[in-house]
């Protein structure tokens, strides 16, 4: 099956960032890394020039659920662990909303873990963005599924005894078909990672490292701007992708073999054993998504979808015609 | 030689082993005679092997329940002939395999007829008639038992060649033929069998005739799915459970209509997928069992706090945990009625025949669209898995409510942006409590939804003053949903207004307590039956009124505590002194009914526990 081209609604003028800013006040702490995120999140809405009312912003529970409040777009703040399934549900329907999903990493990668492994089976067009702090902060700093063994940040009784989760090798191996890492408080590269996060067509994952100044103490911003030391030479502890030579586009997804050693080489590179944290797209590839799918095997939804299909005419009358449905059944 | 107008036939056989299609064939060969049929499918949970049987009943005039004799037992293997010969009553038929099963060791009464069938005899023949492999048409043993038990019924060999060819078209058409000559043979060994006409239960014709084509033989299950189509339902989602999945593999074959069908990876991603999709403007839909229905609570509460329309099916079966998986039971009530923590709106609804499925189907995206509220549909595994005859569904009446969705503002301009950004107050404090709606993608509604408390604008808060407005407003869809639902989808009393007892109950029970009526009537019992449908909001204040004027109450309901009954106490404040409850899985039959009914009345018995079926 041939893939198809992003088309996102957009307007003829953009909106300005501080127009997507809601009234709601922010009570996210001080130095939060969910600040930048939000940021991010409208500066990307606004560049790509998307019409604000039809980006659909769903997001989990905890201090980054709270986002869906703070842009000025149909926001939806939905269930700890349940925000791909209402995105999903809500993109399915209707594929002319621009689907953003949110939540943290407790709620997507601990309550949530399931989801978040079957929505990479199905391939929805979404972006889902995951604020990566290590701790659940809300409910007062225990361990996030990403938080590795041996650490103890200060709320911790005791030093972690569990193995963290990679979520960009699960990712990729669930089949996610855009897989990046950015950094909260790099506006920069976090607004441009969102917006190719967006405009790529098919079900987006960017995990957002970020500081969490009330929890988790092991992480601080200062944790993020500190130099390391690297084969002997002083280097920032983020780095690009963009500045290697690694390259995780897959040029070609009709051709199985290089698919497959694209995916082993971004897996393998999402495992790198290092001081420093590398940002940018790990994987990606273009694959039917799950719209194009349900259109090859109900023929009733080519060139519309389920949301437009008519069922009743002015008077309210039901325009379903029930003979093809009665034919098994007539005696 | 004796003449009847109402039988009662079962075949059985290890699961797999086409005890279904044998079960549809003679049911489908029945409704093409013009009789009317009722059937039901008792399973283990087991894929291949468990003894499972269907048991139907036919009549020349509509049925809804079965009754525990049986007429004619059609066997083609050792289990069936060993759990169930003892059923058959004196005068009753037995056709069996005489390879696998001796009469001579079943405890069975001494006038059953015996009717042996050399089942393999009869496919090596064929076999070598249409010179292809014996072990290929195996499968036609099954066609074999329905074409005997036909042929000693009285009814011709014309009706199973229709029937076949009902079942067996498209692609399956040349299957016709095979089963058709396997029919032939088996009606010859009947018919060679001496006294074969005089059998005790052999059908009076049907002189009252259907048209062909003019009503459907038809499942629960399937009546609810059509239901939902003909409301516009576009998306369903479900978590791979019994007695559920059969409407949602039913539905995700209706591609013509373009309904989405999604298998979700659980219960939990089901509910809340559904409310995605609810929320952002598609009819939806999930359906479940108890276990799953348990796994959705959190998810219908947020249903209940955002005011999203969605509409849940629940399939009862035998609780609590995997209980009784492939069993009946009405044990879901209190909690449909209490799912999820907290306090908020709900209807529930609980279906009592194909035509209340079909209905209920239909009207509950109208009520969780018009209240935007989450809509239970409860439907007993006993509808679910049922098949009857049934007059086409009426669909005239049918509107369909959306309830209040608005469009864009008029201040917006499509040239300005920023007039397509104003936010929009979606959960206006109203009188009806019901506020204004719109979906993503209208400018100028933007709002924000939360499961926390919110503002009429979904804006999180904890304000006391709001919490108390919010949690009224809710609270009042629910009053201004019993105001405006129509009386007769409520609760019905069938039979005389004034009777010596009034029965009461719910679901599946309709259709056994108006069948007894009839016989209660013929043994001198004036009785009456009170079915209540709408469960939420209860119809309370009618519901006492005809209680406090009945001379005797008593209640039938299939699970352990009486749940309907302890409903209406909390509703009205009457108690119900005579309960009679059945929780064995099996549904219960109209004969148990009726001696239930007597019991009450000659022994005044406070708890009557029901327990006929295998």
């Amino acid at each position: 099956m041939a893939t198809k081209q992003q088309q996102l609604p957009t307007l003829a003028t953009k909106v300005k960032p501080f127009q997507l800013k809601s009234e709601k006040p922010i009570d996210w702490c001080p130095g939060c890394g969910d600040f930048g995120i939000v940021n991010a999140v409208q500066q990307a809405v606004s560049e790509l020039g998307l019409v604000p009312w039809k980006v659909n912003f769903f997001t989990g529970i905890g201090c980054s659920g709270k986002s869906s409040q703070y842009l000025q777009a149909y926001g939806v703040h939905t269930l700890h662990g349940r925000v791909l399934p209402y995105a999903l549900g809500s993109k399915i329907v209707n594929p002319d909303n621009v689907v953003l999903a949110a939540g943290g990493d407790g709620d997507g990668y601990g309550i949530g873990g399931g989801h978040f492994l079957h929505a990479g089976r199905r391939n929805v067009d979404i972006t889902y963005i995951v604020f990566n702090n290590e701790v659940y902060g809300l409910t007062k700093g225990q361990a996030s599924p990403t938080l590795e063994v041996g650490m103890q940040p200060k709320s911790l009784a005791l030093p972690h005894i569990s193995q963290s989760i990679n979520p960009l090798a699960l990712a990729i191996a669930a089949g996610y078909t855009f897989v990046a890492r950015s950094y909260s408080f790099d506006a920069k590269h976090l607004k441009q990672t969102i917006m190719a996060a967006i405009e790529h067509r098919g079900i987006s994952l960017v995990d957002v490292h970020q500081p969490c100044p009330t929890y988790n103490d092991l992480h601080p911003k200062e944790y993020y701007s500190e130099k390391v030391i690297e084969n002997g030479t002083e280097m920032p502890r983020v780095y690009y992708l963009d500045d290697t030579d690694y390259n995780g586009v897959v040029a070609d997804s009709t051709d199985a073999e290089a698919v497959n050693a694209k995916k082993i080489e971004a897996i393998e590179r999402a495992y790198k054993r290092e001081e420093r944290i590398a940002l940018g797209v790990y994987w990606k590839i273009d694959m039917p998504t799950y719209e194009d799918r349900l259109q090859s095997v109900i023929p009733a939804l080519q060139g519309t979808s389920p949301i437009t299909i008519p069922f009743h005419d002015e008077d309210m009358i039901p325009t379903t015609d029930l003979s093809y449905a009665y034919e098994e059944f007539l005696v | 030689m004796g003449v009847i107008t109402d039988t009662s036939w079962m075949i059985g056989g290890p699961q797999g082993s086409g005890v279904d299609s044998s079960a549809t064939l003679f049911a489908r060969s029945m409704a093409v005679a013009g009789y009317w049929v009722y059937g039901k499918r008792e399973y283990h949970s087991n894929i291949k092997g468990a003894h499972s049987y269907f048991h139907l009943r036919v009549k020349t005039t509509p049925v809804r329940s079965h009754i525990d004799p049986i007429h004619l037992l059609s066997t083609f293997e050792d289990s069936t002939a060993e759990i169930h010969a003892h059923e058959i009553v004196a005068g009753g038929a037995l056709i069996y395999d005489p390879s696998v099963t001796k009469p001579e060791t079943l405890e069975m009464d001494a006038s059953v007829k015996l009717f042996p069938i050399e089942f393999e005899t009869i496919i090596r023949d064929l076999a070598e008639e249409l010179g292809k492999p014996a072990a290929k048409l195996a499968i036609v043993k099954n066609t074999i038992a329905v074409a005997a038990s036909l042929a000693l019924y009285g009814v011709g060999l014309d009706v199973l060649e229709e029937a076949l060819k009902g079942l067996f078209r498209g692609k399956k058409a040349g299957l016709v033929g095979v089963n058709l000559a396997a029919g032939k043979k088996a009606y010859q060994v009947i018919q060679s069998v001496e006294g074969w006409d005089t059998f005790a239960y052999r059908l009076a014709p049907q002189t009252n005739k259907p048209e062909p084509n003019s009503r459907l033989l038809m499942n629960g299950a399937a009546a609810c799915g059509i239901g939902k189509l003909k409301a516009g339902c576009r998306f369903q989602t479900y978590y791979s459970i019994t007695p559920a999945v059969d409407e949602c593999i039913w539905l995700e074959q209706q591609t013509e209509y373009g309904i989405v069908v999604y298998q979700a990876e659980d219960e939990i991603a089901s509910i809340n997928m559904a409310n995605g999709a609810a929320y952002t403007g598609a009819r939806t839909s999930t359906a479940t069992s108890g276990p799953g229905f348990c796994l959705k609570a959190e998810g219908i509460g947020w249903a209940g706090m955002n005011e999203v329309p969605t509409v849940i099916t629940n399939y009862q079966r035998g609780g609590p945990s995997t209980g009784l998986p492939t069993r009946n039971e009405q044990g879901d009530l209190l909690f449909a009625l209490n799912i999820g923590h907290g306090d908020f709106p709900r209807i529930v609804v609980a279906s009592g025949d194909m035509e209340e499925c079909f209905e209920d189907g239909f009207n509950a995206f109208n009520f969780a669209e018009r209240y935007q509220t989450p809509t239970i549909l409860l439907i007993d595994k006993a509808l679910a898995n049922s098949t009857q005859t049934i007059p086409k569904f009426a669909e005239k009446h049918l509107r369909i409510d959306r309830g209040q969705i608005v469009g864009a503002p008029e201040s917006f301009n499509p040239e300005d942006p920023a007039t397509g950004l104003p936010k929009f107050n979606r959960f206006k404090v109203t009188e009806s409590g019901i506020s204004p709606r719109s979906l993503p993608g209208t400018p100028g509604r933007i709002h924000f939804l939360t499961g926390d408390e919110h503002t009429e604008y979904g804006v999180i808060t904890e304000k006391p003053e709001i919490r108390i407005a919010m949690m009224d407003k809710r609270d009042r869809k629910l009053h201004t949903a019993a105001r405006e639902i129509p009386q007769d989808l409520q609760f019905k009393l069938y039979g005389p207004e004034q009777a010596d007892i009034t029965i009461v109950g719910w679901g599946s029970s309709k259709g056994i307590i108006i069948d007894a009526l009839d016989e209660l009537k013929a043994q001198g019992v004036t009785a009456n039956y009170l079915h209540i449908r709408l469960m939420s909001p209860f119809p309370a204040e009618k519901v006492a009124e005809i209680l406090t004027n009945a001379k005797k109450t008593m209640i039938i309901e299939s699970n352990f505590s009486n749940q309907l009954a302890k409903v209406i106490k909390m509703e009205t404040g009457i108690t119900i002194p005579h309960h009679v409850a059945k929780y064995t899985g099996r549904p219960i039959s109209q004969c148990e009914a009726v001696s239930a009914v007597q019991e009450v009345l000659t022994k005044n018995s406070r708890k009557v526990m029901l327990s006929c079926g295998h």
